[in-house]
């Protein structure tokens, strides 16, 4: 990665979203950049839609990504990707979690969940990568970490060496999750290359 | 070594570089993470306080006795804290006194978006603004320094893209602490009019020094660049500013009072056209102003809100745009030609609305919502069903307000659902008996004791719901003085609410488990026909905070009446193809308050 990114992490409170921005500061330091990140807590917390924003630039001042100015859109969950995708770049990518957590207006009957998500997006953005991350996940043993699975296919669409996300993994993940997570990590980097 | 650190996570690491020995708060969205981080320095005494007041109170005794403290809030907090600080800003301090107060721009999570910044001149008090962490952490160095050299507290103001933003900083080995001697000085610490009044005159000398000092400190820097557009900006505002407009001259303010006014002056000579980007009022807008100097600011830029760089390149480009043949426009071809820098291109972009940015899908909103298991819900199903006028307070419950409960008619203030329905009660007599406050335990111990003082001593007979979850559960499980146990994680005792209540002279007490839904209803019913004051305690934890070893309930039988639904729990669905409810055994925590709110019993707990 020679110029910088602008990296959008969406998803719901609790799915993880700020350990995977952890490990992608950790990358990006290491690669000599500088980095801010911006999270908004507070009532987000409770189930509700929740940002971070992480960019990554040999410079970087204001902590916020515009609209229209992400180079990359990991959304942990498909109806935060429908409502963040407009964030992207023109031509940049978005990596998808293949799964729906229904917020409570569509439990309760009052909104309904998109069908069509997949297909709008795929009409509007050319760089979609739609990952089973949370099957994934489970197929190894803890639902939990899908995160990482999404941070595996993200390093494979960057252009960093993989020993850095490996000792990033190792600096940011707690020593008795770390087997798991590396093997959530392989599976989400191998499944960008499969795909 | 230099590290990511949020703004909280900076002033706490400069309160333990820099010799803070007392540190107090009480918690508030976004200040939180202050004492949460120095707790994590056993060299640092820290503690939640009951309230703001209680934490400046704190700060303030500290400082007296000679400790280097800090103190920390939200801005609504600092309207607890004011009376207290506005006095120690005529006793002034020993050890070296900071008050942080962390703004809500946005109002992310807030109940109003109040610009702080006005407490400094208000109070007459020396204030700093950060522009990024590393600048968080070493204001509190500064602040701690003008705190002692002037002999006065120092307001040190953050705001939330501050406070939960990271960027690098570099850490060093902390200080020595020292507390200074303590020496009896009645002159300068107690408060009596003759005292008050010659302190009230070192006060108008101590703002003329601390003005001297701004005008040289380089908290407020010029950045001299093109001087056909200068810009004065202060906290966040300066990264966009910076990041917006590469060749423009600026100066960022980072003592934002006394304001350098001499500064301020030779800058604006400097420059062609002078714009000031602020966020929210214009606070340094209007001190330039009246000093004969011409500024665009809330011309152009909104009074509320946060700013953000497309918001300020765009309006900026646009006033420039919009002043052809004036110095503006200079401004704006030296703009145009800095096309190395992609202005040009960006200004095009500001200019058309369109641009290639796609326009955002409509999805449905996807707000807060209270937990599964959460001890609150069935309480407000309760408060609905009987169609009582429900006075709220500050908390998770809140979240009462919203769809499908719905069943919360006023929010003002910590504290103000006690002392409200007893205004309420009293003004309109119709409301007589069909009136309750909802009010969480740390909420009470807050603000809610003194006007349940008011309602047992003027005669009310509005019936207080204290909704005890063992936590202060919205900021992100804080302990309080119900809890047992202290921030640097000591027990404590715990406040005994029963005991409190009928010290304050309620006569009907009754707890009651939140989860039993019949027992509630039974139970606000007859409080709210009593013709006394009442306080209904319920008692049930937090869901977050305990081990749940209930399994997820099942459904069996379900007629599709929706009753369940009407709660409003993330893990109870409707499904519209088969006309029935459904558990999402994920998230279900088998609290059971649908099976008993389903007439049917088609909800079942485990091998039922």
């Amino acid at each position: 990665m020679k110029q910088g990114m602008n990296i959008l992490l969406v998803g719901v409170g609790g799915q993880g979203t700020i350990l995977a921005s952890k490990i992608l500061s950790h990358v990006a330091l290491a690669q000599g950049f500088d980095v801010k990140m911006s999270e908004i807590h507070g009532m987000a917390q409770r189930g509700g839609s929740v940002v971070t924003q992480v960019r990554i630039a040999e410079k970087v001042y204001g902590p916020i990504i515009e609209p229209g100015e992400a180079d990359v859109l990991v959304a942990f969950e498909k109806l935060e990707a429908y409502r963040w995708a407009h964030m992207l770049k023109p031509g940049g990518t978005l990596i998808i979690n293949d799964q729906k957590i229904e917020p409570l207006p569509v439990l309760i009957g009052t909104a309904t969940y998109p069908e069509t998500i997949f297909d709008d997006i795929q009409q509007r953005v050319e760089k979609v990568t739609i990952v089973p991350a949370l099957e994934i996940a489970t197929g190894l043993g803890n639902a939990k970490a899908s995160n990482v699975v999404l941070m595996g296919v993200l390093a494979a669409s960057m252009d960093i060496p993989r020993q850095s996300w490996d000792e990033a993994l190792e600096a940011r993940v707690p020593a008795r999750f770390l087997e798991l997570n590396r093997k959530a990590f392989q599976a989400g980097y191998d499944y960008i290359s499969r795909s | 070594m230099k590290t990511l650190l949020t703004g909280n996570e900076a002033i706490a690491r400069g309160a333990y570089e820099y010799g803070v020995t007392v540190a107090a708060a009480y918690p508030g969205t976004p200040s939180t993470e202050i004492l949460e981080n120095i707790a994590k320095y056993p060299e640092i005494y820290s503690q939640w306080s009951p309230n703001e007041k209680v934490a400046m109170e704190v700060g303030i005794g500290a400082s007296i006795a000679g400790a280097r403290s800090l103190v920390a809030m939200k801005h609504v907090g600092v309207n607890v804290a004011a009376d207290p600080l506005f006095t120690a800003a005529y006793t002034g301090v020993r050890g070296g006194l900071i008050l942080v107060s962390a703004d809500d721009p946005g109002m992310h999570s807030s109940q109003n978006e109040q610009d702080n910044r006005f407490y400094a001149p208000f109070a007459k008090i020396p204030m700093l603004e950060p522009s990024d962490s590393q600048e968080a952490k070493d204001m509190v160095k500064t602040a701690l320094e003008i705190s002692e050299n002037f002999d006065t507290p120092v307001l040190l103001r953050i705001t939330t893209r501050i406070a939960h933003s990271q960027s690098l900083v570099e850490l060093a080995e902390p200080q020595e602490q020292s507390v200074k001697p303590y020496k009896k000085d009645a002159k300068k610490y107690v408060m009596i009019p003759a005292h008050g009044r010659t302190r009230r005159v070192f006060i108008e000398e101590r703002d003329k020094q601390l003005a001297a000092y701004s005008e040289s400190s380089e908290l407020n820097r010029i950045e001299m660049a093109d001087p056909s557009f200068g810009v004065i900006t202060s906290g966040i505002a300066y990264q966009y500013v910076r990041e917006a407009f590469p060749q423009a001259s600026i100066l960022r303010i980072g003592m934002t009072h006394p304001i350098p006014a001499q500064k301020i002056a030779d800058f604006a000579a400097s420059v062609d056209v002078l714009f000031v980007v602020e966020e929210l009022e214009p606070y340094l807008e209007n001190q330039i102003k009246a000093l004969g100097i011409s500024v665009i600011g809330k011309d152009i830029l909104p009074p509320y809100g946060e700013l953000s760089l497309s918001l300020v390149k765009s309006k900026i480009l646009a006033a420039l745009g919009a002043n052809a043949g004036t110095a503006e426009s200079e401004a704006s071809e030296a703009i145009a030609a800095g096309e190395e820098d992609g202005i040009a291109e960006s200004a095009a972009a500001a200019a058309c609305d369109c641009g290639d940015a796609m326009k955002p899908f409509e999805a449905p909103v996807r707000p807060p919502v209270m937990c599964p298991g959460c001890p609150h819900r069935g309480l407000f199903y309760v408060l609905k069903d009987l169609r009582l006028v429900v006075s709220g307070d500050i908390g998770c419950y809140t979240l009462g307000t919203m769809p499908p409960l719905e069943a919360m008619d006023t929010c003002v203030c910590m504290g103000a659902s006690v002392s409200g329905a007893l205004g309420m009660e009293k003004a309109n007599p119709a409301l007589k008996g069909r009136l309750v406050a909802v009010i969480g335990d740390s909420t009470f111990l807050h603000s809610g004791i003194t006007g349940l003082m008011d309602i047992v001593y003027n005669g009310g007979t509005s019936t207080v719901i204290i909704l005890d979850n063992s936590i202060t559960a919205m900021t992100g499980h804080q302990h309080n003085p119900s809890t047992g146990q202290t921030l640097m994680g000591q027990e404590a005792p715990a406040v005994d609410f029963v005991a409190l209540v009928k010290a304050l002279g309620v006569k009907r007490v009754v707890e009651v488990d939140p989860l039993d839904v019949d027992k509630v209803k039974q139970v606000v019913k007859a409080e709210v026909a009593a013709e006394e004051p009442s306080v209904i305690i319920t008692r049930r934890p937090c869901a977050l905070i305990v081990k749940n070893t209930e399994k997820p309930l099942h459904v069996e039988g379900c007629k599709g009446c929706k009753a369940c639904i009407r709660l409003g729990c993330p893990a109870l669905s409707f499904d519209r193809a088969t006309r029935k409810a459904v558990v999402n055994s994920a998230l279900c925590t088998g609290c059971g308050v649908c099976a008993r709110v389903c007439m049917f019993d088609a909800l079942r707990k485990g091998d039922e």
